[in-house]
């Protein structure tokens, strides 16, 4: 009777000692969110302009991590699709046109003696990159637009141009480390172009 | 020193485990279809075989022979195995989502890979001490990643080779696999006593 005994406790005590391993590495290991959805919206162009069909890049990123096609990204183009491709292990593919095609960066262009000051475009910009207030002219900060149009349709008297930009030797900057927290675009760059 | 090389010759090429004594067959055919795969599968196998096979030296040594259990330890090595496999997918999925990812299912699969509980069990009936038993599982692990990887390499190839309509897929796999077995088969004399 007492080898049972001893038998059931040995095995008692062989796991619970697992078991409490396995506890502590619960907590010490313990992921918080989705480290996929981070990584893949780090690739994405941040220019939230819903191109994809998604409210913002985040969405999209979501969307991709749970298994939506890589290719519907128009203003990160075929860079990012490759990027993706390769944190992803998934096939390279073209850009799906049904969400547009591959343009050169732009920014929005405020032609502010024609502005009225109506507010619109500020409401529809998605990165807050439009600064001005009612009946007051608005201007577009360069360094924070990501080019996403969207701004460019509500404007009633149609004075927002978009400007292909280009690097120039002048405008070339080095990428700064990354922070671990999120930054607006200007800090990135280490302040305001002149 | 030359026991140790021994074993790991003996484990990688003549004694393989999956192509001689066809231990572990289910994620040598599971995970081959792709090379990344099969590398990640490789990387989790080779931890978890060494590791689980110390543990499982360690416990066998130090709580079942003392209290004449050794007839319990199929089912302690079991837990063990199990506790192992756990505690890698904590350790992979906290380090390399990704990974994660790519491993999916077969990660909890390596419990039941019959390759683990099969070193525990030869370790102990060839009573091993405590390095050799860690070379053993590691051999083991290493034999183990060296066929799945060659394995997988040579799936992608087949994958776009002209093979006959009958054959293609899981059936041009066995058909490499068993080549693949009688090939190392030939490691046999390898080593002379």
């Amino acid at each position: 009777m007492s080898v049972v005994i001893t038998a059931v406790l040995a095995l008692l005590g062989l796991a619970a000692v697992f078991g409490a391993i396995l506890g502590y590495a619960s907590e010490r290991f313990k992921v918080e969110g989705d480290p996929v959805v981070d990584q893949i919206d780090a690739i994405l162009p941040q220019t939230q302009c819903g191109q994809c069909g998604h409210p913002g890049c985040r969405p999209y990123a979501e969307a991709i991590a749970n298994g939506e096609a890589h290719n519907h990204c128009p203003p990160g183009g075929e860079a990012t699709i490759i990027a993706l491709s390769e944190l992803l292990g998934r096939e390279v593919l073209p850009l799906d046109e049904e969400h547009g095609e591959e343009k050169p960066r732009t920014v929005a262009y405020i032609r502010e003696a024609e502005c009225i000051g109506c507010t619109k475009c500020i409401q529809a910009c998605p990165v807050d990159a439009i600064l001005g207030a009612a009946k007051q002219m608005h201007t577009v900060i360069v360094d924070e637009c990501t080019g996403c149009d969207l701004c460019v349709e509500p404007c009633p008297v149609d004075c927002i141009d978009m400007i292909p930009i280009r690097t120039t030797p002048k405008s070339w900057h080095w990428d700064l480390p990354q922070p671990g927290h999120r930054l607006i675009a200007t800090d990135l760059r280490g302040g305001l172009q002149s | 020193m030359t026991e140790f090389a021994l074993i790991l010759v003996s484990t990688v090429l003549v004694n393989n485990f999956v192509l001689v004594q066809f231990l572990g067959l289910c994620p040598f055919m599971g995970v081959s279809n792709k090379l990344e795969t099969a590398f990640g599968m490789s990387l989790a196998t080779t931890f978890v075989l060494t590791l689980s096979s110390i543990c499982s030296y360690l416990t066998y040594q130090y709580l079942l022979l003392p209290l004449d259990l050794a007839y319990l330890r199929t089912i302690a090595f079991i837990l063990v195995i199990a506790v192992v496999v756990q505690f890698t997918e904590m350790v992979v999925r906290k380090t390399s989502p990704l990974l994660y990812r790519v491993l999916g299912i077969f990660l909890p699969l390596i419990t039941t890979n019959c390759a683990v509980l099969g070193v525990a069990l030869l370790n102990i009936k060839a009573k091993h001490n405590f390095m050799e038993s860690a070379v053993y599982g590691f051999g083991a692990a290493l034999g183990f990643s060296l066929v799945l990887i060659l394995f997988s390499a040579m799936r992608e190839r087949l994958a776009a080779a002209d093979v006959p309509e009958p054959f293609r897929g899981s059936a041009i796999g066995m058909i490499t696999a068993g080549l693949m077995s009688l090939a190392f088969m030939g490691f046999a004399g390898l080593i002379r006593f």
